[in-house]
């Protein structure tokens, strides 16, 4: 067997089909990815249990007492190959702002705990992450981490944790590694980074991610208390576009006591994304989402 | 009606079948691990096959009944008492107000199931019954049952003298073959990596819970390459993709984990093999330093071995009519 040159497609046993559209991170694969995902649960396949979308590949979980394997593989190669031949796609989204503490206690007292387990003894993992990135300073990276937007590339791992691609050209990517052997414990709500991927671990639990913040705002509400969860209890849906807005520990408070109060709204709007336009100039773009967000 | 939990066990949680259609945004299937035994539990007391039971792995629970119910037990083979004298597995039974269920030692599989009729009586939560510990919500209160806790049971129509067939009840073994479908992404291993995969005898280590059950074995070899971007260095390393429920990641090429119904729905390691939907059920019976073989087969011997089974289902049923 050899290296994909295109979509892979491969039985997860006898429930699942997962289709690699690419070994590596892009944006246009991630899209591609939302595109198929979305066509395919407009279809409501009979025996079509689950459609995940994931960074680069899909994974349908599918029942198949209801639906052949074969009749469900052609289908879902019907899909992509309609997604490819169109030229100017389209995905119906919404952008939402993520306030982040960055630099904070919670997240640095569990790092300092787990330093054993890091690349670099000494500082915090922003220190660490402003190295790696070349950047002059972790204000610098901050910067960088929070100016431009990311879209949900993934959901998934733990329920409701969102993988997040930042959207610029690769060349602007920041990438840092996971820590040498993963933690034991990691604050809930801490943003995390890992490879090229942001993170928000949904859940306190074991992590691997670097950990640069945390946000006052829960992301999964099992209880479902939040104006935002009325409907579901996760808030973050693939393709969902997210801007970071760093702020200080007496914001970071105020939102607290919102979220304890049950008043609190994520500020959000729909947005319609165009892969196309993107490319074409990425800054503009982003630009134009950011306005739809802080505009009215 | 309500089962008092006197001592909790190690593990013991609410499941029923299973909450499909959240993998999407990483809420697993949960449900059963042995859904075999535990729809053998639900039909001996007259329930629904989507009827909430308690599932203990490795120590069962010491449970009281506040008023008098039919249940059975089935799954791991444990002594199993009701007032200090001893019960048959795989049967349905007659308990009364203020009797107490006890079970000893582990003899051989891994989980007991116990079925009470009308079933356990907690909220469903999207569609489910079943506990799911990592996002803490289902079955008793999103968590496994502690001593104290009091468990309500719905109204039900069981009646005892129930009994399972021999043939219809599954063996436990120390050494097994686990047959899987070879794909993902088992490109990324040598020919000799794949070949350690299927030749070697694999052991279960403690680690195996409701998310996943880890093997010792040898390490595997994988093929050189560039690192695609955002994959992570290590040659097991992924750009992070959906992990079926079933299917084996090899984290560093060492310890293969099998991830079972509470899987993580999605991650960064290269997943080489998936457990057929048929064979999910002998895993979950498995307990530590069992031997285990992984056996690769087509898709088509996974769907004939799913159609056997569903078989087995309808004889399970004429059974306990």
């Amino acid at each position: 067997m050899t290296a994909p040159t295109k979509s892979r497609y491969s039985w997860g046993g006898d429930e699942h089909l997962v289709v690699q559209l690419a070994e590596e991170m892009s944006l246009a694969a991630n899209f591609t990815v939302m595109a198929i995902a979305k066509q395919l649960e407009a279809r409501k396949i009979d025996g079509v249990i689950d459609i995940c979308p994931a960074n680069a590949s899909f994974l349908v979980r599918f029942d198949p007492d209801r639906i052949a394997p074969a009749a469900l593989e052609a289908e879902v190669r019907e899909v992509e190959q309609a997604v490819g031949d169109t030229p100017s796609l389209t995905l119906q989204t919404r952008i939402f702002e993520v306030p982040v503490w960055y630099d904070d206690p919670y997240t640095n007292e569990t790092a300092a705990r787990f330093r054993d387990r890091h690349q670099r003894p000494e500082g915090n993992d922003l220190e660490f992450a402003a190295v790696e990135n070349g950047l002059p300073s972790v204000q610098a990276f901050i910067e960088a981490h929070s100016s431009a937007p990311w879209i949900t590339s993934m959901v998934g791992f733990v329920a409701g944790l969102p993988f997040m691609f930042q959207m610029v050209p690769q060349e602007r990517q920041l990438e840092v590694p996971k820590y040498l052997r993963p933690r034991t414990d990691t604050p809930a709500l801490t943003v995390g980074y890992g490879g090229c991927f942001s993170c928000i671990y949904s859940v306190r639990g074991a992590g691997g991610y670097q950990m640069f913040g945390i946000t006052p705002v829960p992301i999964f509400d099992p209880q479902q208390k939040l104006p935002d969860f009325s409907e579901f209890m996760v808030f973050f849906r693939p393709g969902d576009i997210v801007k970071f807005r760093p702020i200080d520990g007496a914001e970071y408070e105020r939102i607290r006591a919102e979220v304890q109060a049950g008043t609190y709204r994520f500020r959000q709007a729909p947005v319609s994304f165009s892969l196309d336009e993107f490319l074409a100039d990425c800054d503009a773009y982003n630009a134009r989402l950011l306005e739809a967000l802080y505009g009215n | 009606m309500a089962i008092e939990i006197l001592d909790a066990g190690l593990a013991s949680s609410v499941q029923d079948r299973g909450r499909p259609g959240y993998y999407n945004v990483g809420i697993p299937p949960s449900g059963a691990l042995d859904l075999w035994s535990a729809l053998a539990a639900n039909l001996l007391v007259g329930n629904s096959p989507d009827a909430a039971l308690i599932e203990a792995a490795y120590l069962a629970p010491k449970v009281r009944f506040t008023e008098p119910a039919v249940i059975a037990v089935t799954g791991a083979t444990m002594p199993v008492t009701v007032n200090g004298s001893p019960v048959p597995q795989w049967e349905s039974l007659a308990v009364g107000a203020g009797d107490e269920l006890a079970f000893g030692y582990l003899e051989a599989g891994a989980r007991v199931y116990l079925a009470v009729s009308g079933g356990i009586d907690v909220p469903e939560v999207l569609g489910s019954r079943s506990t799911y510990g990592l996002g803490g919500f289902g079955g008793f209160e999103g968590r496994n049952l502690r001593a104290g806790d009091v468990v309500p049971v719905g109204i039900g129509n069981g009646r005892p003298g129930l009994v399972v067939p021999g043939d219809l009840r599954p063996r436990f073994d120390r050494d097994v073959t686990v047959r899987v479908v070879l794909g993902l992404y088992d490109y990324r291993l040598t020919d000799a990596g794949l070949a350690t995969l299927l030749d070697s005898t694999w052991t279960l280590t403690p680690v195996a819970d409701r998310i996943g059950f880890r093997y010792s074995g040898p390490s595997l070899e994988w093929r050189e390459r560039v690192q695609p971007f955002g994959a992570g260095s290590d040659p097991s390393n992924i750009v992070d993709a959906g992990y079926p429920v079933g299917s084996i990641q090899v984290p560093g090429g060492v310890e293969p984990i099998v991830l079972h119904r509470d899987a993580v729905s999605g991650g960064g390691y290269a997943m080489v093999a998936t457990v057929i939907s048929a064979d999910l059920d002998l895993v979950a019976q498995c307990s530590p330093g069992t031997r285990t073989r992984f056996r690769a087969v087509s898709l088509d011997e996974a769907l004939a071995a799913r159609a056997a089974a569903r078989q087995q289902e309808v004889e399970l049923r004429k059974a306990l009519q």
